[in-house]
């Protein structure tokens, strides 16, 4: 303790600390490089021992399986249908709605968006199940408008654009509105482009929860050919490492992980700014 | 609002109109739907009978479900102290402007970008007995393997375990977004009393973050209650029921045994404990305001 000037980052993080936190970074990491190495062995190998992952010899037979063998790829069709569908839904219905509540007066406005807000705190077992008994009633389970239209009643999009639209200056829209534009006109022409940033952390959050729910999609695709990824990477974890082998699980895992792995990479800012703000509300 | 040529119109009611009508018809309208559900004896086939509050008996009087709760709140009591207090040493060791720094930060986040069959299959492939990482490494210090999955008292550990790799990324950030909200004028003058580095961690650094821990505490208090995912892939509840958490059990009463109305009573009680955490947060987070 002889330095008497420290920073503020000083004071809080020293170098010891970083390197435990890097040890744990590398035993964080370790389950994952396991399966990576799985992944690039031939399952017979794997099935007389799975510390023959140390030595060579390594191959692409597993990838192999899934493009050409497997439901994999029919699946990550699905999943992307659905997590498409339902980010632009999001997107289209929360700035609208955000606009409206944000900018505009109508008879209810208040009250509205108070009861929308509640909306925030309900959990989704608590509609679940009904849920469920509308879909079936209206013959919408195993459809792929099924899996994406319950998440289009979120309110957490609603209320982000609601914010991000009260941030942006109104003397922006007086201007327009003193050119006689009409209101859906400013939405459109005038403030829309502003909210580009919003709509990414939005769009890229929708998306990432469409492409990882699990329950509706595992009590709504009840069909082999309507499971989306997340649900056949269930279903295939439950005839474990017998039937199809450990390189070959090892591979999907990899394989559907690939598309939120990328999108992280590169939008790593915009996630973490989404995912936070989606916990604080 | 104030511009007085913007009147309330009810034309201007067309912009939240799309997204009112999946609000009440997707969530208003289940949730009270679920409430009813949950006063009925409802059959497969949608028929549904009057019974007032005896699903919530049966439900209460369930030693299924009692366990169900008892393993939830171990659950809860044990992996949110950890979660919080890991978050806080990684936003502490990582806050930093570094690219080794960010680099780690991006490493413990990208778990969290996941979805729980995956985080599942990889702990699943990790704690298989004999073949498993963990085997290999336990064989290699000379220990004896356990049957992490199957064995009671290990089963919601290793659950545990999966959980907090899953989740440890939100916590971390979080913090750190706290962090550096500190004003840098308080470690200056700390610096002239020549301070230890405890001393300021305990007398400057924790008492500014703490409306962020509680905060932190609360938000994982309620999303680890609604565990499900990681205990029905990775133990299926068991064995004997000693890793089946609430969710779990509404799950398997609703949609594996067809009992709707005892599963609907079982989410309603389950919404309660959440509602009641949740205002908790409210609370808390207005009260920092006021201060």
């Amino acid at each position: 303790m002889a330095s008497v000037s420290y920073s503020p980052e000083s004071l809080t993080s020293n170098r010891r600390l970083f390197w435990l936190a890097a040890v744990l970074g590398v035993i964080m990491m370790a389950p994952v490089a396991w399966i990576i190495g799985l992944s690039f062995k031939d399952n017979a190998d794997l099935m007389r021992s799975t510390q023959t992952v140390f030595e060579a010899p390594y191959t692409l037979v597993n990838y192999f399986n899934i493009l050409t063998s497997s439901n994999v790829f029919h699946w990550f069709g699905n999943s992307m249908i659905v997590a498409l569908g339902q980010t632009a839904g999001v997107l289209v219905l929360s700035s609208l709605a955000g606009y409206g509540f944000a900018r505009l007066e109508f008879p209810g406005r208040k009250i509205l968006f108070v009861v929308v807000l509640f909306g925030l705190a309900v959990p989704e077992q608590a509609v679940i199940i009904a849920r469920h008994q509308m879909f079936n009633w209206l013959s919408l389970l195993n459809t792929h408008i099924g899996l994406i239209l319950p998440n289009l009643s979120s309110a957490f999009g609603v209320f982000l654009m609601t914010q991000f639209f009260r941030a942006i200056p109104k003397e922006i829209d007086e201007a327009a509105m003193l050119d006689n534009a009409s209101n859906f006109r400013i939405f459109w022409k005038v403030l829309l482009p502003l909210t580009l940033p919003a709509q990414a952390t939005l769009g890229i959050f929708t998306f990432l929860q469409a492409w990882n729910d699990y329950w509706w999609p595992l009590i709504s695709a009840t069909k082999t050919e309507m499971y989306t990824l997340t649900i056949g990477i269930a279903s295939s974890q439950t005839n474990f490492a017998q039937s199809e082998g450990l390189g070959f699980l090892g591979a999907q895992a990899i394989f559907a992980s690939l598309p939120v792995v990328i999108v992280y990479i590169f939008f790593q800012r915009y996630i973490v700014t989404a995912v936070s703000g989606g916990a604080v509300k | 609002m104030a511009l007085s040529y913007r009147r309330s119109r009810w034309s201007n009611l067309l912009f939240v109109t799309p997204y009112l009508v999946f609000f009440f018809s997707l969530l208003v309208f289940p949730l009270i739907w679920g409430m009813w559900l949950s006063l009925n004896k409802v059959d497969l086939f949608g028929g549904e009978r009057f019974i007032g509050l005896k699903n919530y008996f049966r439900v209460l009087s369930d030693p299924v479900f009692a366990q169900a709760v008892k393993n939830t709140v171990v659950f809860v009591g044990v992996s949110v102290p950890v979660l919080v207090l890991l978050g806080l040493f990684l936003a502490l060791a990582l806050n930093k402007p570094t690219r080794g720094s960010a680099f780690l930060r991006g490493v413990f986040f990208s778990s969290s970008v996941l979805s729980v069959t995956i985080v599942t299959l990889i702990w699943r492939i990790v704690f298989i007995p004999n073949d498993g990482l963990m085997s290999v490494i336990f064989h290699y210090f000379g220990w004896h393997p356990i049957g992490f999955l199957s064995t009671q008292g290990w089963s919601l550990f290793s659950v545990g375990v999966a959980t907090v790799w899953w989740c440890i990324g939100l916590p971390m950030m979080l913090l750190l977004a706290a962090l550096q909200q500190i004003p840098k004028d308080l470690y200056e003058a700390a610096a002239l009393d020549n301070a230890s580095r405890w001393r300021v961690l305990t007398r400057i650094t924790i008492p500014s973050i703490k409306s962020t821990i509680v905060m932190v505490a609360i938000i994982q208090i309620v999303m680890q209650f609604q565990l499900f995912g990681q205990a029905q892939l990775m133990t299926n509840g068991g064995p004997a029921g000693s890793s089946r958490p609430i969710v779990m059990y509404i799950y398997e009463t609703s949609f594996v045994r067809w009992d709707v109305g005892m599963g609907a009573a079982a989410s309603q009680i389950l919404f309660f404990i959440i509602l009641v955490a949740a205002m908790l947060q409210y609370w808390l987070t207005t009260r920092k305001g006021e201060k």
